[in-house]
This record gives C-alpha cells, structure tokens and sequence, in this order.
C-alpha cells in the first residue's frame, strides 16, 4: 500500500493545474469543491500510505520512492524522490486533513468574494508545496517546498491586495521569510560540502564528517531558516501582519502549513542537531523567550485575529523550545494538537468575523453566545483545549512538553509555566469579550454605526468546526502519559539516538501536570474577574505590549530609516552627481575633443596633401635612420 | 658605356619632389593633376631601374599596373574637374573647401 504515496503530492497538484486552468469557467462553487477533493484525495492517500506503514515491523518502517532525476551534476545527484517514514506520514496526515477541512469552511467563508477560484488555486498550491517540503527525501526538494509555501504565503496574505496594508502584509511576509531562507540554503551549502550529498539518509549515515563546530554552524543556520518560517525571535513580526489575509488563510497558515514547516525541519535534522548540544541551547533558550514575549502580547491586542496570531507564535515557540529540549516528539505532539485547536479557533473567529460583516475588534463583539451558538460552542472546546484544561488535548501536549523541559532545565521550565498561565489568561480574555458580557456591537462606535443581528455560519463552515472540536477535544489520546504511548513508539525510530528521555517517575509526571492544570484554572479565573464585564481596562494593555514590545519600531529605526536614508542619498547624490555626472561627462568630453579634431578638417586639400608628405618624410626618416644605425 | 642606376634614381626623387611640392603650392585643379601624375611616373622610374639593376622582371611588371591604375584614376579624376568647371568658372581647389562635413 505504500506504492500510492505519490498520490499525497500529486492530488493538491492536478487540483491546482485544473483551477488554474479551467478555474473561472468553474465558477463559484465548484471551484471550490474541487480544490477540497483534491486535498481530500491527499488525505486518503495518506491514510493509505499509513496504513501500509503501520503494516511494517517498526524497525522498517523506511521507504523512499524515486520519480526522476533532476540536477544529475558530477557529485551532486538531486532526485524528485519522497521519504516516507513515520515522521513524514505524521506531518502529512494532518497538514493534508486540516488542510481539507479548511477548503471546506473556504467554500462557505469566501462565497461572496470575486476572486472565488483564485482562491483555491493558491490554496491547492499552499497544500502541495507543504506536502513536497514534508515528503522530500533531500534538502533541496525540501527548499523547493519550503520556497512554495512561502509564494502562497504572499499571494493568499495579500489576496486582498486592494487594500495597501494586506499588500504590505505579505510583502512583509515574504521578506522576513526570505532572511530565513538565507540560512537555509547557506545550512544546505555547508552540510553539502562536508557530506557531499543533500539526501536525508546519506547525512544522517555521514554525520561524522561533521566536525563539532561545524555542526553548531548548520544547527544556526537551520534554526535560522526555522524562525523566519515558524515565526521565532527574531523574525516573528510578519506572523501577526498575515492576519491581513482571509481567515481560512491564517488558519492555513497557523495550524496546518507554513509555521509547523520550521519545526518540521528542526525534527527532520535531528541527527545534526544532536551533534551540538550548544545549538540546541539557543533553540530552546530563543523558544521560551519567544513563548513568552508573545503571550504578554497576545494578552494586550484589541484584534481578535492579532490575539490568536500571538498565540500561535507563543504555541510555537513551545515547539521549539521542546526541539532545543531534544523533546521532538513532545514538539510534534503539541503540533498535531496545535493544528487542532488553533485551526478550530481561526476558522471559528471566522465565523465571528463572517457572522458580524467583516468585524474584527474585541471591542465591538459580546454576548455573541446567543447568536452564534454553534460557534460558541466550538470556540468553547477550542479555548479550554489552548488553555491547558484537562482532558482536552492541549492539556496533554503542553504538559509533555512542560515535563521534558522540566527535566532538562528548571528556569526554562519556570518561563514555560508562566507563559502558561498567560495563554490561559489572554484566552480566556478572548473568550469573555466575544461570548459573554454585553452585546457591544448593538451600540454605535465612534463614526461606526451598530451591527445588524449576527448569523450563524451555513453547514459548510459549521462541519469543519465539529470535526476539529472533536480532534481538539480528544487529541490528546494519541499519547497519554499512562497509556503505552502511541505517538512514542510510532515516531521513536526516526528520533533513535537523538531523542531527549525525561525520565521522570510517574509520580513527577502526575504532579507536573497537576501544576499545569492549576495554572491553566488559574488564569481562567484572572481573567474571569477582569475581562467579564469591560472590555476596556487600558491598564492591563499598556501601550508598551499593544505595539509588540515596540519590536516593528526597533526594525523600522535600525533597517527601515537607515535603508530609506541610503535610498534618498542615492537619489538625490549619488544617481545626480555620480551617474549622471558620469554620463554627462562623458558626453561634453566627446564633444569639447571632437570640437578640437573638427579644426583638422579644414577642406583645403593641399592641407591634408602636406600631411600626407610630412608623414612620407617622417617614415623616410626613420627607415634612412635605421639602416645608418645599424 | 652606360648611365649608372644612381643617376636614373636621383632624377626620380627630383620628379617626384617637384610634384610633391606643385601639389602642394598650386591651387589650380589640372595642375595638381600632373603634379600627381609626375609623382606616380617617378615611382615608375624607380621601379625600372630597380628592376634593371637586380635583373628582375617583376618591377617592370608592376609599372604597368600602376599604369592601368593611374589611368582610371585620371578618368575619375577628370570627370570630378568637369563637373567643378561647369558650376563654377575656375577651377581652384580651394574654392571646394565648402565641402567639408
């Protein structure tokens, strides 16, 4: 069964190649359709590929179909060949059924929207580049993925490029996600140059060619690469500015392409990562940091999307902090968890978004509970599951990830704890102010005038939110801490060697993720008592966390006013005196020698004849003057 | 008893120095003409007797290519003086100066 593994890929392709071109002809709804069966055909496929991987003994479970050679030169042999194996199945399975349920909820969201199959065609492609980056079997198919998710990153983040700010928004997209590229194909240079091969299993057979700072170097690099694309420090800013783009593509974004792709790298490198225990200290160090730099900014943000953009940062920023932590598997864990309940929570703000008529601040929401209870009730799961309350599947999974950092560092694991309470705590926030309190947006704002009645979302955007309040709900069975772990042993032999062991008694565990439980209720009940009944307390929002820790700011003054100063010196010095002093000087010194050479043709034709006789005398001259010398 | 080479070649650089010299002082059009042709049969004279003096054949040879040469170069030349004499009455070379880009 795991010959149709090349279906994953090519389903989301054909679906893309037919909207592409026959797409307007298409029309609304069909497009749309299509484009969700073809990602549903990878999902299948996927299963299928699953399945006949779990058919395998464990310690088989390896298997690499090669499509064609494509850059056959000397010692560099690059492939179009996909590595199946636990890792890539797992990522597949749920980037492709996330991915699906997306395309379901767009049919709806987008109904009305112009560019209808447009839409799908980006989003198709979005799936098959993800896919392709998961699924390669070298780095440089995975670049060619990881370039793909990046371009549909742009053009979905600025679909709605009428609007200057969406426009800006994906352009900040790209470039940030470009600072990161550099790293990764400067990683790919140097793991080439030392193993001479780009494929996965050859590196990981070669690692000891790598000398120990050499490791450390690609480690950086990679975890470069990682942060521009996952959204770390330094690079985490565009993240927030891609809410500009419709919800199902934040959605897409967050939960199951995009951000998971620089974590999946991290995991899928772990046997270089492994050689630096150095690099794998800044990966966990910038982790936490980002954690929580970007909880205490969710819990001050008036968007409703910003609120959720931040928690993904946050969310992902556990992630990588369990990579740096050697926790990959507890990284995954909490991913597939994440694609969960933050896909849930986009597409449900979205259908908050959809039901007020393209509303999106906190402020002009409330009381939605009465209105929109099918929503209510998704983003209810949704939330607890974020918040770390038992037994959802956020529970689990942070607290995995809490106990492997726990293990491994005590001030990491006191910054994680805290960072939980604050996801607990802007959350709920989030909660209070949609769904309970007053009906805000019955009233008049400013030059706004009030909202009509909301309404619910059709069936198309509500079965998606069922489906992923249901795997929200009980994610957390793939990998119970008393159970035989099953997320464990399936992904354990790609992680052979390199995977960091609590190794916490039982006991520890269980008191662990009581802790987490308490925090989690903790900062339910903080935000319980401030956020329930006002939706304005400018105290507990300081501008100083409103403005993202005045981070835009510090780019803007230490890259953007510098760069626009070099731009106008250019302008306004250097094209005017240099360039075109050069140009034009060269044009009047033509013109002042010509003018000189132009009395030399006088006309008079004994004038040249003398010339001509003068240069006769001179070559006699010197002919005469060499024989008598000689 | 026979004429030394030398004095075949000094009579040549005379010719050819007194064309040389017409060409340059004269404006009148026919005049540089033969001032031209004097310097062309000068060199014609230097080929010959070159020719007599090494016994070889090639030189004599060449004189009448210049011939040939000179000749058409007359024709064009002639006709370049009939077509300055019909629009003007001299024919100063000078007065062509006009012509210069």
């Amino acid at each position: 069964m795991l010959h149709v593994a090349f279906l994953i890929p090519l389903f989301p392709l054909v679906g893309f190649v037919v909207l592409l071109t026959f797409g307007r002809r298409l029309g609304n709804p069909l497009a749309g359709w299509i484009g969700t069966i073809a990602v549903a055909g990878a999902f299948v496929a996927t299963i299928i590929t699953f399945a006949g991987l779990l058919g395998r003994p464990s310690n088989a479970r390896e298997f690499t179909q090669s499509y064609f050679s494509w850059i056959p030169v000397g010692g560099l042999q690059v492939k179009w060949a996909v590595l199946v194996d636990p890792l890539s199945i797992f990522m597949c399975l749920f980037v492709t059924g996330v991915s699906m349920l997306i395309h379901l909820y767009s049919i709806g969201y987008m109904h009305e929207d112009r560019d209808y199959s447009k839409f799908f065609i980006y989003l198709n492609a979005f799936v098959f580049s993800m896919v392709l980056l998961v699924l390669a079997n070298n780095l440089l198919v995975t670049f060619v993925g990881w370039e793909g998710v990046g371009v549909c990153s742009y053009w979905l983040v600025a679909f709605w490029f009428e609007r200057d700010s969406a426009a800006s928004a994906g352009k900040k997209a790209f470039m940030y996600n470009r600072i990161g590229d550099v790293g990764f194909l400067l990683a790919m240079f140097l793991i080439f140059s030392k193993v001479g091969s780009l494929n996965y299993l050859t590196i990981f057979s070669h690692t000891h060619l790598l000398g120990s700072a050499t490791a450390t170097a690609a480690v950086l690099l990679l975890f470069l690469a990682a942060t521009g694309k996952s959204a770390q420090i330094p690079l985490f800013n565009w993240l927030p500015d891609a809410m500009e783009g419709p919800t199902p593509v934040s959605a897409l974004i967050h939960a199951a392409t995009m951000v998971t792709a620089g974590v999946y790298l991290l995991c899928r490198m772990n046997p270089i990562l492994g050689l630096s225990s150095d690099g794998r200290w800044v990966i966990a160090i910038i982790g936490c940091a980002t954690a929580f730099v970007a909880a205490t900014i969710a819990s001050s943000q008036h968007d409703i999307k910003k609120v959720l953009a931040f928690s993904t940062v946050s969310q992902i920023g556990y992630m990588v902090l369990a990579v740096g932590c050697g926790a990959y598997i507890a990284a995954l864990f909490l991913m597939v968890c994440h694609a969960f309940y933050k896909g849930l929570l986009f597409l449900a703000a979205g259908s908050v978004i959809h039901g007020l008529e393209d509303e999106q601040e906190l402020a002009r929401m409330g009381a939605l509970r009465k209105w929109l209870p099918w929503t209510f009730a998704t983003f209810l799961v949704g939330w607890l599951a974020i918040a770390g309350i038992p037994p959802l599947a956020g529970f689990w999974s942070k607290g995995d990830v809490l106990a492997n950092v726990y293990a491994k560092s005590f001030p990491l694991y006191v910054a994680g704890v805290i960072t939980a309470f604050l996801t607990a705590y802007y959350m709920s926030r989030l909660f209070y102010l949609t769904f309970t309190g007053k009906a805000r947006w019955q009233e008049a704002a400013g030059d706004q005038p009030a909202h009509h009645t909301p309404h619910e979302s059709p069936w198309v955007m509500r079965i998606p939110l069922l489906v992923l309040a249901f795997c929200a709900f009980f994610g957390g069975v793939l990998d119970l801490p008393w159970t035989n772990r099953g997320l464990n042993n399936f992904l354990g032999p790609v992680f052979a060697g390199t995977l960091y062991h609590d190794n916490l008694s039982m006991t520890s565990q269980w008191v662990l993720l009581a802790i987490d439980g308490v925090i989690a209720v903790a900062g339910l009940a903080v935000a319980w008592v401030l956020w329930r009944v006002t939706a304005s307390r400018p105290a507990l929002t300081p501008a100083f966390l409103e403005r993202v820790w005045y981070w835009d700011d510090f780019y803007d003054a230490l890259i953007g006013r510098p760069g626009q100063a070099v731009a106008r010196f250019s302008a306004t010095v250097i094209d005017a005196k240099v360039i075109d002093g050069a140009v034009n000087g060269v044009a009047s010194l033509v013109k002042s020698s010509s003018t000189g050479a132009r009395r030399l043709q006088t006309g008079y034709v004994r004038n040249y004849a003398l010339g001509i006789v003068l240069g006769l005398a001179a070559i006699l001259v010197f002919m005469v003057s060499r024989t008598w010398w000689s | 008893m026979s004429i030394p080479g030398d004095w075949y070649l000094i009579l040549a650089s005379a010719l050819f120095a007194l064309g040389a010299f017409g060409l340059l002082v004269r404006r009148n059009v026919l005049v540089m003409f033969m001032c031209i042709e004097l310097m062309l049969n000068a060199a014609n004279l230097t080929f010959v007797t070159f020719s007599r003096m090494l016994g070889d054949i090639g030189g004599q040879a060449l004189v009448f290519f210049v011939l040939v040469v000179a000749a058409a170069e007359v024709v064009v030349g002639l006709g370049i003086v009939v077509a300055i004499f019909r629009r003007r009455s001299s024919a100063t070379a000078d007065d062509l100066h006009i012509l210069k880009g």
